[in-house]
C-alpha cells in the first residue's frame, strides 16, 4: 500500500520501541493485530503516541496514519496528546466514590491540579478499576525506560502521590479479597492465597493439569459431552450455555481461535481479576482444554489494560508453560498444538464486548460487530472463534475431573455449579465470595457480614444491571432468579447501598459511565446515553422539561431505542439501572 | 474477442454482456454464475421472494416499501450504523437493520410496526438534536414521515469552539459540570476550510461513515481519513486532525459523493450559500462523459446562471458507480473562465 506520511520523525527510542515489537510478531496471523500493543509499548516508554512514533508505526504495519489515529485516540489509557509521564487514574465511580474515591480525586485537585494538568504528574477521573473490595481504587501509570504500572488498593493521598514520584506500592495479599479464605468448601477459589501465582510447581502440586491430562485421556469428544452434560452458563454476563458455543465452533472449518475474555469492565466486578491475580496458572489450563475440545491452535487472552499485577502473572505463567511442553507444538507428548497470546487492553468497557473485543484483537478500533454472523461462525480474523469469560473456563477443570453430571447436581436446574459473586458498597466484608447458585441475596449479604447502615437498595449486574429493594432480599440470586425480580445476573455484581447514598448520585455517576463508554458506533447510543445523562441531570436538577412524569415517559422511549435499535449489549442495557430506580424507588419526586 | 479463458480453459456458457457491462479488454471473464435459489418469506405480511443473499432492505424493496437509510448506499459496504433502516423480526429480540441482514427462508418481518416507528422517530430526534441537518432534505423528510421532535431534549448547547471537538479524550468523563443540564450536547462547531476545492462542516456530520469508506476500501484506497475519538466525541478526522493539505486527500471527491447531509461540500457551493446566491430551482443538470481520460465516468454538470457550480456523478452509471477523481470532480474551473 502506497502511504502519505506527513514530515514528523520517530526518535530513535520510538523506533526502537516498535522495533522490538515486530521483532516477536507471529507469522500466522496479520500483522495488523500488533498495532495495540505497539501503540501500548511506545505509550508505556514515552509516555504518549507522537505523531512520528505514529507515523514509524503506520509504516512498519502498512496501516494508514489516520487508521492508526483512529485505533490510538479510542483508548482512555493511550494519548495521543503529549501528557505527563505520571498519571493516576482515581476511581470514582459507584463502589469507590462514597469510600473516599471522590474525596481523593479532590485531594488529587488541591496537589496536582485540575485532571489533565500538571507537567510531570498528572491525574484522571477513572471508571471502574475492578478494585471495588478495596475502595478507594487508583491505578498508577509511570511511563519511561523502566515504566510501570500498579492497581492500588484503599489508595490515600500521600502514599499515592509518594508512588508517583517513583517509591514502590504496598501490596494487599490476595486472600484479602477473599473472606472466605480457608473455607475448604470452596472450588473456584480454592489454591488463591495457597499457592505462588509464579509457581508451576506450586500450581502442579495442588491439583494443577490433572484435568487437563484426564482430557488428553478422553479425547476431544468426551469432553465436550461432558461440558454439555454440565449446562455450564457463560458467566460473562449473557449467560449463553458454554456447550452450546463450542458445538458450534466445532461445527465450522478451521483454522479456528480461542478467546478468553479478560477484560472485565463492569462497575462493580473483580472476580476474574481475583482468580488471575491468584490461580494465573488455571486460567492457562482452562484455556488449553477449551481448545483442545474445539480444536482451535491458537488463543489470545484478552486482559484488561487496568490490571498490570495480572499481566505480570499470566505472561510468566505462559511463559513457564511453553518451558515446560504445557504450551507449543506437542503439548506432553499429546500431538495437541496449541499457544497463547495475551493481550492488553488500552482502556476502553466496550472492549469486553466479545465483537469488539475481536476487533480490538485484529488492530481496529473497538466498535462491536453486527450479529449475526457469530463469531463462533465469522470471528477473529474471519474464522470460527471460541470466546468464553475467565470464570467460565476454569469451571471446565472441574467438569472435566468429576464429571458434566456431577457439576449439573450443584446449584439450580437452570442455573448449574457455584458462582463468584462481586460483593462491594455498603457492606461489612467486601470480596469475592463463591458461592452454589440457589444461594438468596439475604444469604450472600450475610455471608459478607451483612449491611452497614439501613438497607435502601440493592444494585445487580453492574451499570448494565438493575436494583433491586430490600423487599426483594429473597431472590435467589441465579440467572432465572434475577431475571423474575427485573434485574438481572450479570457478571454477578452484588452492590447494597444503605440509606446515607443519595441514588441519584449513583444513576448519575452510571449514565456518566455510558456516556464516557459508548464506542460511539451507532446513533441509538452514541446520542442516547448522553440524552439519558442530561434527562437524569434535569431530574437530580429539579429542572425537568414539562414535569417528571414527561421526562420519565421520554427515558423511556430512549431506554426503549436504545434497547431495540442499539447494535450492542451496551446500548441495549445503558438505560437499566436508570429504568429500574425509577420504577422502584420514589427519587425524582417533586420536592 | 478471446473464445478462452485466461487459463486457457473454454467457458461452458459465456453469457453475453448486456447493453450495462463494461466491455473489458482481454478475455471476457466467465461471469458469476446467476444464483439460482430464491429466498422465501413474509413482509408486513405478504409473501416476497428474493435471491439467495439478498438483504432484508431489498426484499422491502421488491414490495416498493420505502425504507429510511441514511448510512446504506448501494456502492458502499454497508456499516450499519445509523439503525434507520431497522425492522422487527419475528423471534429476534431487537430489531435488526435492514441494510445487512440476510433474508432467510421463513423470517416473519414488520417494516411499520409501533417498535419500529418509536427507534426510526428516535434516531432522527437524536440526530436532529445534536447535528444541523438544515442541507439534508431526504432527513427533513423523514421527520416529517414519522414525526420527529429534537426539540424535546431542550435546546441545543453552545457550539464547541474551532479545534475543541478534535481534541476531545476518549473516556474523560462527562460529569456535566459546566454547561447546564437544560441544554442538549450538539457537535456544533466551525467549518473546516483548508482547501480551495471543498469544505468539511462536521456540526453537519452524523458520523455515517460513508466518507471513510469512499476514502478507503470501498473506491479509493487513499485512507486520508478515519473515525476517531469516541462516544459522542466521535469525529471523522486525519491523523492529529491536520489540515487536508497535509494529510493523504487527493480531493477526488468521492467522500463528497456520498456525504448524506451536506457535511461535506464543494468549496463552490458553500460560497454561493454563503453569498446567498446558491438557488437549486434555477440549476440544470446535464450528464456527459468526462473528457479527461479513456475510462469514461459519466458527469453530471450541475450549472447555474451559465456558470458550472458542482459536479457529480451518477450511483447508476456502471463505469465507477459514481466515484470520481480530481479531474472529473473538480476540474472545471476553466470552463468558467470566459
Amino acid at each position: 500500500m502506497d502511504l502519505h506520511f506527513t514530515s514528523e520523525q520517530a526518535t530513535p527510542q520510538e523506533q526502537a520501541i516498535v522495533d522490538a515489537q515486530v521483532a516477536r510478531m507471529r507469522g500466522d496471523i496479520p500483522q495488523r493485530s500488533y498495532l495495540l500493543p505497539v501503540l501500548i509499548a511506545i505509550q508505556q516508554r514515552v509516555g504518549w503516541i507522537s505523531p512520528g512514533g505514529l507515523n514509524y508505526a503506520s509504516n512498519v504495519l502498512g496501516v494508514p496514519p489516520a487508521d492508526v489515529y483512529g485505533v490510538a485516540d479510542f483508548y482512555a489509557l493511550l494519548s495521543t496528546k503529549a501528557q505527563a509521564l505520571n498519571v493516576a487514574h482515581i476511581c470514582d465511580d459507584i463502589a469507590c466514590a462514597n469510600r473516599g474515591g471522590a474525596a481523593l480525586c479532590a485531594a488529587m485537585e488541591a496537589a496536582l491540579g485540575p485532571a489533565g494538568a500538571g507537567e510531570a504528574t498528572t491525574w484522571h477521573h477513572s471508571p471502574c478499576l475492578g478494585l471495588c473490595e478495596h475502595a478507594p481504587a487508583a491505578l498508577v501509570a509511570r511511563a519511561g525506560e523502566t515504566a510501570s504500572s500498579m492497581l492500588l488498593p484503599r489508595a490515600t493521598t500521600g502514599p499515592l502521590l509518594a508512588i508517583l514520584a517513583g517509591a514502590e506500592p504496598v501490596r494487599l495479599p490476595i486472600e484479602t479479597s477473599l473472606p472466605q479464605f480457608g473455607d475448604a468448601s470452596l472450588k473456584l477459589l480454592r489454591r488463591i492465597g495457597h499457592v505462588d501465582p509464579f509457581s508451576l510447581t506450586d500450581y502442579e502440586r495442588s491439583g494443577g493439569f490433572a484435568a487437563l491430562r484426564r482430557a488428553f485421556e478422553m479425547g476431544a469428544d468426551a469432553v465436550m459431552r461432558e461440558v454439555e452434560a454440565s449446562k455450564l452458563a457463560g458467566r460473562g454476563g449473557a449467560a449463553f450455555p458454554a456447550g452450546a458455543k463450542w458445538r458450534s465452533v466445532l461445527a465450522n472449518p478451521g483454522p479456528r481461535y480461542l478467546v478468553c475474555n479478560a477484560d472485565e469492565s463492569e462497575p462493580g466486578t473483580f472476580k476474574d481479576r481475583a482468580v488471575m491475580e491468584g490461580d494465573p496458572y488455571a486460567v492457562i489450563e482452562a484455556m488449553i482444554l477449551a481448545a483442545f475440545t474445539t480444536g482451535c491452535e491458537l488463543g489470545f487472552l484478552y486482559l484488561r489494560g487496568e490490571y498490570p499485577l495480572a499481566h505480570q502473572y499470566l505472561s510468566y505463567a505462559i511463559e513457564q508453560c511453553r518451558a515446560q511442553d504445557w504450551l507449543g507444538a506437542n503439548i506432553q507428548g499429546s500431538g495437541f498444538l496449541f499457544d497463547i497470546e495475551l493481550r492488553s487492553g488500552a482502556g476502553a468497557y466496550i472492549c469486553g464486548e466479545e465483537t469488539a473485543m475481536l476487533n480490538s484483537i485484529e488492530g481496529y478500533r473497538g466498535e462491536p460487530r453486527n450479529k449475526p454472523p457469530f463469531p463462533t461462525q465469522v470471528g477473529l480474523f474471519g474464522k470460527p472463534t471460541v470466546i468464553n469469560n475467565v470464570e467460565t473456563l476454569i469451571n471446565i477443570p472441574g467438569i472435566v475431573l468429576e464429571g458434566g453430571a456431577a457439576y449439573a447436581a450443584i446449584g439450580t436446574e437452570r442455573s448449574t455449579g457455584t458462582k463468584l459473586y462481586c460483593v462491594s458498597g455498603d457492606v461489612s466484608r467486601p470480596g469475592v465470595y463463591e458461592a452454589a447458585f440457589g444461594i438468596t441475596l439475604r444469604e450472600l449479604l450475610t455471608l459478607a457480614g451483612g449491611v452497614v447502615g439501613n438497607l435502601q437498595a440493592v444494585l445487580l449486574g453492574g451499570a448494565a444491571g438493575g436494583f433491586v429493594t430490600p423487599e426483594q432480599l429473597d431472590t435467589p440470586l441465579t440467572f432465572e432468579g434475577c431475571r423474575t425480580a427485573g434485574a438481572t445476573l450479570g457478571s454477578a455484581v452484588v452492590m447494597p447501598f444503605n440509606d446515607q447514598t443519595d441514588l441519584r448520585q449513583v444513576l448519575l455517576r452510571i449514565a456518566a459511565f455510558f456516556r464516557d463508554e459508548s464506542c460511539g458506533q451507532c446513533v441509538p447510543c452514541r446520542v442516547g446515553v448522553v440524552r439519558q445523562q442530561e434527562l437524569l441531570q434535569r431530574l437530580s436538577a429539579s429542572a425537568p422539561i414539562g414535569d417528571v412524569a414527561s421526562e420519565r415517559a421520554l427515558l423511556k422511549e430512549l431506554g426503549q431505542a436504545m434497547r431495540d435499535a442499539s447494535i450492542c449489549a451496551l446500548g441495549h442495557t445503558a438505560s437499566s439501572a436508570a429504568e429500574s430506580a425509577l420504577s422502584k424507588f420514589a427519587i425524582f419526586q417533586p420536592r | 474477442m478471446s473464445e478462452t479463458t485466461r487459463n486457457g480453459a473454454t467457458p461452458l456458457v459465456q453469457l453475453a454482456p448486456d447493453a450495462m457491462t463494461p466491455i473489458p479488454r482481454g478475455p471476457l471473464p466467465i461471469l458469476p454464475s446467476r444464483p439460482s435459489k430464491m429466498i422465501d418469506l413474509t413482509v408486513d405480511g405478504r409473501a416476497v421472494s428474493v435471491p439467495e443473499g439478498a438483504t432484508l432492505i431489498e426484499a422491502t424493496r421488491r414490495l416498493s416499501i420505502d425504507t429510511p437509510t441514511l448510512c446504506f448506499l448501494e456502492n458502499l459496504t454497508p456499516v450499519n450504523v445509523c439503525r434507520i433502516c431497522v425492522v422487527e423480526l419475528e423471534g429476534s429480540r431487537a430489531l435488526v437493520p435492514s441494510c445487512s441482514r440476510k433474508a432467510e427462508a421463513g423470517m416473519k418481518v414488520l417494516t411499520d410496526s409501533e417498535r419500529v416507528r418509536l427507534s426510526r422517530r428516535m434516531v432522527l430526534e437524536l440526530l436532529a438534536s445534536s447535528v444541523d441537518v438544515s442541507t439534508a432534505p431526504q432527513f427533513q423528510e423523514y421527520m416529517r414521515r414519522y414525526g420527529a421532535h429534537p426539540e424535546r431534549f431542550g435546546a441545543a448547547a453552545a457550539p464547541a469552539n474551532e479545534g475543541e471537538r478534535d481534541a476531545a479524550v476518549p473516556g474523560r468523563h462527562h460529569t456535566g459540570h459546566g454547561h447546564s443540564a437544560a441544554t442538549a450536547a450538539s457537535v456544533a462547531q466551525p467549518v473546516k476550510v483548508d482547501n480551495d476545492l471543498y469544505v468539511r462542516d462536521y456540526g453537519k456530520c452524523i458520523l455515517c461513515y460513508k466518507c471513510v469508506e469512499a476514502c478507503g476500501e470501498d473506491a479509493q484506497n487513499t485512507f486520508a481519513i478515519a473515525v476517531a475519538g469516541r462516544g459522542f466525541d466521535a469525529r471523522i478526522s486525519t491523523e492529529y486532525n491536520v489540515p487536508l493539505t497535509e494529510s493523504a486527500c487527493v480531493y477526488c471527491g468521492n467522500c463528497i459523493g456520498v456525504c448524506p447531509t451536506g457535511a461535506l461540500m464543494f468549496k463552490s457551493e458553500f460560497d454561493m450559500r454563503a453569498a446567498g446566491t446558491w438557488n437549486e430551482t434555477a440549476q440544470t443538470q446535464t450528464n456527459t462523459i468526462c473528457p479527461y481520460c479513456g475510462v469514461g465516468c459519466t458527469l453530471t454538470v450541475h450549472v447555474q446562471a451559465d456558470k458550472i457550480v458542482k459536479v457529480t456523478s451518477p450511483m447508476e452509471q456502471p463505469v465507477t458507480n459514481g466515484h470520481l477523481c480530481i479531474k472529473g470532480r473538480f476540474g472545471w474551473e476553466w470552463v468558467n473562465q470566459r
